[in-house]
């Protein structure tokens, strides 16, 4: 125990001293969790649209207005061909094309019975599917209106209608930010630690300072636990950071306890640290330390259900995902933070982060070798 | 001499089809001074590596303090102090930092540590330079410094890997007097070197070429045998032999 009483004091005064490692723990998470969450937002706006109106009407006029005072549209051209409007798209100036038909307001009222043609850019697959659905959904509002307006209504409907309303629990007003920041943080949490980890077995192995402490009768699991602490603690710190700056700048308080939220990080970082100090004693130079933790990362943030739900994923990527420790911290971040969820609801996920935890680190202790 | 201190025979170590040391045999006493020579790439930091337990041999037997290289490494990593070609004490923490640490990882009280420092800094005449970050002293003093925190803990052997290696004379000088002091009182030095003035003052040496052990006695006696009149010459004519080129 003494020898773990020295080994964590030299780490953090190491640790404490890098200024450049200092800026990293405590300033970047900062920074990028008033930043990014601002940017990662799924709701599409300013979608430009050109219309091609070949009816000029009133009728026609309306629904163009309609479209526009929904806020998602930017109206950039107005023209009568298709052709001019096709342009704006191939010069990048519109991402959708409304054409609306010469007679439009004619058949609409005396024939009862309208076409309309949308045309969507499809190179940005988000933009267009949410803009083409947006503009279905507005044109379908405005036929209502229309319908009320012009078409008697019958006491009983011929065709039978289901009516949905949906309505949104535990995020009621759909706030982006609710859903992203928990998710964010989760990912500032993995990159901070798992990086830190994995450089900093590998720096001493670089710098000989290793063949030092192989010389001395220290423990190997000492060692591993002397680096795993003091990363343990920087990691509920800059956890505890972001929480204050997710409650300051966005107003969102954890509707779960404090206890449960801890309890899942402290066990996430057990393994992630586990994780980057295993990278580590494979590794002889920061270098090579550095690049095998991107590729991890990547896989960490884009298969953790950060920004794409995992349960939509391909079967063998749902694997994947569920071999990946950080799905399980964004899902009961989520959970916890958003849905107030409890321990009971949780210990799956935590046990099975424990058993990362100890698999990773004692594999680190395994793999670190005193002797060659 | 009846207590050996390091017992080695033919400790043998091969990386693939290179034979970095090749059935080394030799035994040290208790409180000698033993060099250990040879040119670049002979094998002298294979087999020192070796004897510290920091790599595992090939073949061959060898005890330290009387613990075996393979089964109790842990047990000699107790009694073995080791100062490797490379600086590595830590440069981001202070002087005073390092030597509580490494005397603290090999077990001393409180009261040991603090009376132990003091004396060393004092000894160092590094008293006001204590809370300064070991990247900023000159490499004099870093090796002076290696070498007493290798001994702190008072082993029975320490280990010395070129330590004087880019240092100036007058530094040599006193690092080989520390040396001189801790083998008075008893602890085994197993240094290695290029320089022959320093071989000069070992008790015996050991010239290694091409992973053997080419010639082992007092310097005297080696002198001698190769009926020379300097050390230098004595290290001429065995590793001009050589057919390894680094």
């Amino acid at each position: 125990m003494r020898t773990l009483k020295f080994l964590l004091k030299k780490e953090f005064s190491q640790i404490l001293r890098n200024k450049t490692i200092r800026v990293a723990i405590f300033v970047m998470p900062i920074v990028q969790l008033i930043v990014i969450p601002f940017t990662a937002d799924y709701e599409v706006k300013n979608i430009n649209l050109a219309v091609a109106d070949h009816d000029h009407s009133v009728y026609s006029r309306q629904l163009i207005s309609k479209i526009t005072a929904s806020g998602y549209f930017r109206l950039t051209d107005y023209t009568n061909s298709f052709k001019s409007a096709l342009k704006s798209i191939e010069s990048d100036k519109a991402d959708l094309i409304l054409e609306i038909p010469s007679g439009f307001e004619k058949g609409l009222i005396k024939e009862n019975e309208q076409k309309l043609f949308v045309a969507v850019n499809a190179i940005n697959g988000v933009k267009a599917g949410l803009g083409g659905a947006y503009l279905g959904e507005i044109i379908k509002n405005y036929n209502n209106d229309i319908r009320l307006k012009w078409v008697t209504p019958e006491s009983f409907s011929p065709f039978p209608v289901i009516d949905i309303r949906s309505s949104n629990w535990f995020n009621p007003e759909m706030n982006y930010y609710f859903f992203m920041v928990p998710g964010i943080l989760a990912i500032l949490v993995t990159m901070v630690g798992g990086f830190m980890s994995s450089l900093n077995i590998v720096k001493e192995k670089e710098v000989g300072t290793i063949e030092q402490i192989n010389v001395t009768p220290i423990k190997k699991h000492y060692f591993i636990i002397g680096k795993l602490i003091p990363f343990w603690i920087l990691g509920n710190i800059i956890f505890s950071i972001g929480l204050i700056v997710a409650w300051v700048v966005f107003g969102i308080v954890p509707v779960g306890s404090l206890w449960v939220l801890y309890a899942s990080i402290s066990m996430y970082l057990f393994a992630i640290l586990g994780f980057g100090l295993l990278i580590s004693t494979y590794c002889d130079t920061q270098q090579q330390a550095m690049l095998i933790m991107f590729f991890f990362m990547m896989i960490f943030i884009l298969m953790g259900g950060l920004y794409t739900p995992t349960e939509s994923m391909p079967g063998w990527a749902k694997i994947i995902s569920q071999l990946n420790p950080a799905t399980y911290l964004i899902e009961m971040m989520r959970m916890i933070i958003l849905k107030g969820s409890g321990f009971s609801d949780i210990t799956p996920s935590l046990i099975k982060l424990g058993i990362f935890a100890i698999l990773f680190n004692s594999w680190a202790v395994f793999n670190y070798k005193k002797t060659s | 001499m009846a207590e050996y201190v390091i017992k080695a025979e033919k400790l043998t170590k091969k990386f693939g089809d290179f034979t970095a040391t090749n059935a080394i045999s030799f035994e040290v006493g208790k409180g000698e001074i033993f060099g250990f020579l040879g040119a670049n790439g002979a094998g002298k930091t294979t087999a020192m590596r070796m004897l510290c337990g920091l790599s595992k041999p090939t073949s061959g037997k060898a005890t330290i303090a009387g613990f075996d290289i393979y089964k109790q490494t842990e047990q000699i990593k107790k009694n073995i102090g080791y100062m490797s070609q490379k600086f590595s004490l830590y440069e981001d923490l202070t002087i005073l930092e390092n030597i509580h640490f490494f005397g603290g990882i090999y077990g001393l009280n409180n009261q040991q540590l603090k009376s132990k420092s003091k004396q060393l800094l004092h000894d160092l005449d590094l008293e006001k330079e204590a809370k300064k970050l070991v990247s900023g002293i000159p490499l004099g003093w870093k090796q002076k410094l290696a070498f007493s925190v290798a001994v702190l803990h008072n082993p029975a052997v320490v280990f010395l890997d070129e330590p004087t290696g880019g240092v100036d004379p007058v530094t040599r000088r006193q690092f080989w007097d520390m040396i001189y002091e801790v083998a008075h009182h008893g602890m085994t030095v197993f240094v290695t070197t290029h320089y022959m003035d320093e071989a000069e003052y070992c008790n015996r040496i050991s010239i290694m070429v091409d992973g053997k052990i080419e010639a082992l006695n007092t310097p005297s006696n080696l002198k001698h045998q190769f009926n020379v009149p300097s050390m230098d010459q004595v290290f001429y004519q065995l590793a001009r032999g050589a057919k390894r080129i680094e």
